[in-house]
């Protein structure tokens, strides 16, 4: 069982791991994620894998606690196990040189866009980071993705921290000056779905990561499908990364409606009984 | 003794299996027959005409020999029937209760042309369950070879496999993907038609004799093939066919549709009927439509109905004789209340703003000259449609071969469609010390046929390692 080896409680919301996972911290490459689970009665669920260490043989996750699995791998510490772990699933991001990459981060979302920030930076192109949140305490990783960016700009819906306003406005003014190449999208399905949808009337390639729910994650069952350019795609594995101009986002905003309350149901109950602990 | 067999009067009926009533075991997910009793078996062991032809050895995919078995019953060797199966399957409690007998073993049975062939099934189940209450018959094993076996995927086929190379003296380790061990036997087949304990106890006899099984390892992701060729000194491929087949018709993404595969897989791995204890949840329909009419069409049916639907339609393009699905499941998924759309195929699932499904709607269909499958083909009769009102459609159609291994591993050749292509004697694989069977190097098998493809490339492995007779592998590489 794999153990954790750090733990960072990032905002009170968002907290990233470290994880001693060997054979996946050699294969893993961005854009790739994997599956868990906590507890022996637990969901299975997919979370990307933000950055690996194969020397160290460790891989790092960062989520934010948004349920009942999330909010009990939340709970682990250093030393603690995880029960299940198991990956590095999907296809890896087509990382070459594209000259003007825009990596697009929203929310949680920039802890998938800056392994891709930093993927195509390495590959020499110019990165500009647009990083947004609906207010501070929900940005991640800001100082990590400056890092391997040549620009970044930062937005919060609430006006909380530098510029105010969304993602698609610094986006917007990048695309008017006609020197973006490709951009990368990552975030709330909203967001990606705005994003897209501004990038494809100036003909600029944009790619998405979608987080459809999952149970195997290898394929097997179809519960993550997607609607991709009139077809039907899994994303864990012909994803998780699709041509955002391609996909039906209203399709997959309804699929991930499927089980809403029994979610809240499971969260709810789990809270009400670890309420006096 | 020969004697005997030709003063016994022939007895055309089978002792019938004890069975739990419909109306009560509709509501739970306990086992649906009883299995027999020491009495019960021996006399049905007793129509046995223990003959010279053996045709019931014939019949079987990994040669038990049934008639010897049965004869060891008749005469209360229970022990020495249990070693028996043994020396052919590992798994007696599995096969005993998921083989298509009726096309095997019990298929050409001599007492069978003038009445019912022996029940070798239920003797088979019998002597399994009489083996876990008196204590495991262990098999011999031979010394150890210095030689040892990757096997990936730990469904029927990679488990015999790795019953047969233990027991001739290899090291075995199975990678399996999910969290659980047993494939298609823990996700795919439900607890009524085989308890997991069981399942699970025979695995755990594997593991007594030595296996070794790696959870959470997805080949093609995880490791390679070729990576763990470094490890050993040969590989079996027994994933499955793995990937779940739709129609393409339109509303097929509607919440409320499933693939058979996400269906079984929420209720039988993840436990999802027990939600909220366990965290997966499932839609629990009122009015559920299954579409395709085989095994996994009738366990998918069966599950809605204990899950508490009101009303389950099974709708099947063909009529009943060409169903595909064992005889027993059809006649207990009808005693259970499943309702047949025969000769109907969907053409659109209809669903509400909330993107829910509301209805499906189906055309009927008319048979028309035979198909390569030699069954005849359902043309649709044009302006036949018509609406059902559903909430859950589980589509049963079948599956395609998952390409995450032959995409990761130079040197094996799969077919247009993607099935791994091997040699149908030795199960050799394009690339050499690597064997594949079960559904991933074939069109649509069962439990027993990918237990047949493992004897057989256990055997062709034991004949390559011994041929290749390196024991030290830094030497062969």
């Amino acid at each position: 069982m794999p153990e954790i080896a750090e733990k960072e409680v990032l905002t009170p919301q968002i907290v990233r791991l470290k994880v001693i996972a060997p054979d996946i911290a050699k294969k893993r490459r961005p854009g790739q994620f994997v599956i868990l689970r906590v507890d022996k009665r637990g969901e299975r669920i997919p979370l990307t894998i933000v950055d690996s260490d194969p020397r160290e043989g460790t891989v790092t996750i960062v989520f934010q606690v948004v349920g009942k699995t999330t909010h009990m791998l939340s709970q682990l510490e250093r030393g603690d196990k995880i029960l299940d772990f198991a990956g590095p699933l999907g296809k890896p991001t087509e990382i070459e040189q594209f000259g003007t990459v825009v990596v697009v981060g929203g929310g949680i979302g920039t802890a998938v866009a800056f392994p891709i920030a930093k993927g195509m930076k390495e590959a020499g192109n110019r990165v500009i980071a647009i990083v947004g949140a609906r207010s501070k305490d929900l940005l991640v990783l800001e100082h990590e993705i400056a890092a391997v960016s040549d620009e970044i700009v930062v937005t919060t819906d609430d006006g909380s921290y530098k510029r105010p306003g969304l993602v698609t406005e610094p986006l917007k003014e990048y695309l008017d000056r006609g020197e973006v190449d490709q951009v990368v999208a990552i975030g709330p399905v909203p967001m990606m779905r705005a994003v897209s949808e501004l990038t494809k009337s100036y003909g600029v390639k944009t790619l998405v990561s979608l987080n459809p729910i999952m149970v195997d994650g290898t394929g097997m069952c179809g519960a993550c499908r997607v609607a991709v350019g009139g077809k039907t795609r899994f994303a864990c594995v012909d994803g998780p990364e699709f041509d955002g101009h391609e996909v039906d986002f209203e399709d997959l905003t309804m699929r991930l409606t499927a089980y809403r309350e029994h979610e809240k149901q499971s969260y709810n109950q789990y809270l009400e009984y670890h309420k006096d602990k | 003794m020969d004697e005997k067999a030709k003063k016994k009067t022939l007895r055309p009926d089978r002792v019938p299996v004890g069975e739990r009533s419909p109306l009560e075991r509709v509501e739970d997910f306990r086992e649906v027959p009883l299995g027999y009793t020491l009495d019960q078996a021996k006399d049905e062991a007793d129509r046995c005409l223990n003959c010279k032809k053996r045709p019931c050895k014939r019949g079987c995919p990994v040669g038990i020999d049934c008639g010897g078995f049965v004869d060891r019953v008749s005469k209360g060797d229970i022990r020495g029937a249990v070693k028996l199966v043994k020396e052919k399957n590992l798994l007696p409690a599995i096969t005993g209760r998921v083989c298509p007998q009726a096309d095997q073993c019990e298929g050409p049975c001599l007492v069978g042309k003038k009445g019912a062939s022996i029940g070798i099934g239920n003797l088979e189940r019998f002597v399994s369950d009489w083996e876990r209450k008196h204590g495991e018959v262990l098999p011999d094993k031979a010394p150890p070879t210095g030689m040892s076996v990757g096997i990936v995927g730990s469904g029927p086929s990679g488990l015999t496999v790795a019953a047969d190379l233990i027991q001739l003296g290899y090291g075995v380790t199975i990678y399996e993907a999910l969290h659980e061990p047993g494939g298609v036997l823990i996700y795919g087949i439900p607890e009524f038609r085989l308890p997991k304990a069981i399942v699970s106890e025979q695995i755990d006899g594997l593991r007594r004799l030595g296996v070794e099984i790696k959870l959470n390892q997805i080949i093609g992701k995880t490791l390679t093939v070729d990576e763990m060729l470094e490890m050993h000194d040969a590989v079996f491929i027994g994933v499955g066919a793995g990937a779940p087949i739709f129609m393409d018709i339109p509303g097929e993404n509607l919440i409320g549709v499933y693939s058979a595969n996400e269906y079984l897989t929420r209720s039988n791995l993840m436990r999802a009927y027990s939600f909220p204890e366990w965290d997966t949840p499932m839609f629990l329909g009122k009015r559920i439509a299954v579409i395709g009419g085989g095994n996994v069409a009738m366990d998918s049916a069966r599950t809605a109905l204990r899950l508490g639907a009101d009303e389950v339609v099974l709708i099947y393009r063909r009529s009943l004789e060409e169903m595909p699905s064992r005889d027993e499941e059809i006649r207990h998924a009808e005693e259970e209340g499943l309702r047949f759309e025969l000769l109907k195929s969907p053409t659109r699932i209809i669903g509400n703003g909330s993107g829910r499904v509301t209805s499906i709607e189906l055309i009927s269909m008319e048979l028309g000259e035979p198909d390569a499958s030699g069954r005849r083909r359902p043309i649709p009769v044009a302006g036949s449609e018509q609406i059902v009102e559903v909430d859950t459609v589980i589509m049963a159609i079948g599956q395609q071969p998952n390409p995450m291994i032959a995409a990761t591993t130079p040197g094996l050749k799969t077919d247009k469609q993607g099935y791994i292509v091997v040699d149908k004697e030795t199960m050799a694989t394009t690339k050499e010390g690597v064997y594949a069977g079960g559904d991933i190097a074939g069109f649509g098998a069962s439990v027993i046929r990918a237990m047949g493809d493992g004897r057989k490339a256990a055997l062709a492995i034991q004949d390559y390692l011994v041929s290749k007779n390196t024991p030290d592998r830094e030497s062969a590489s």
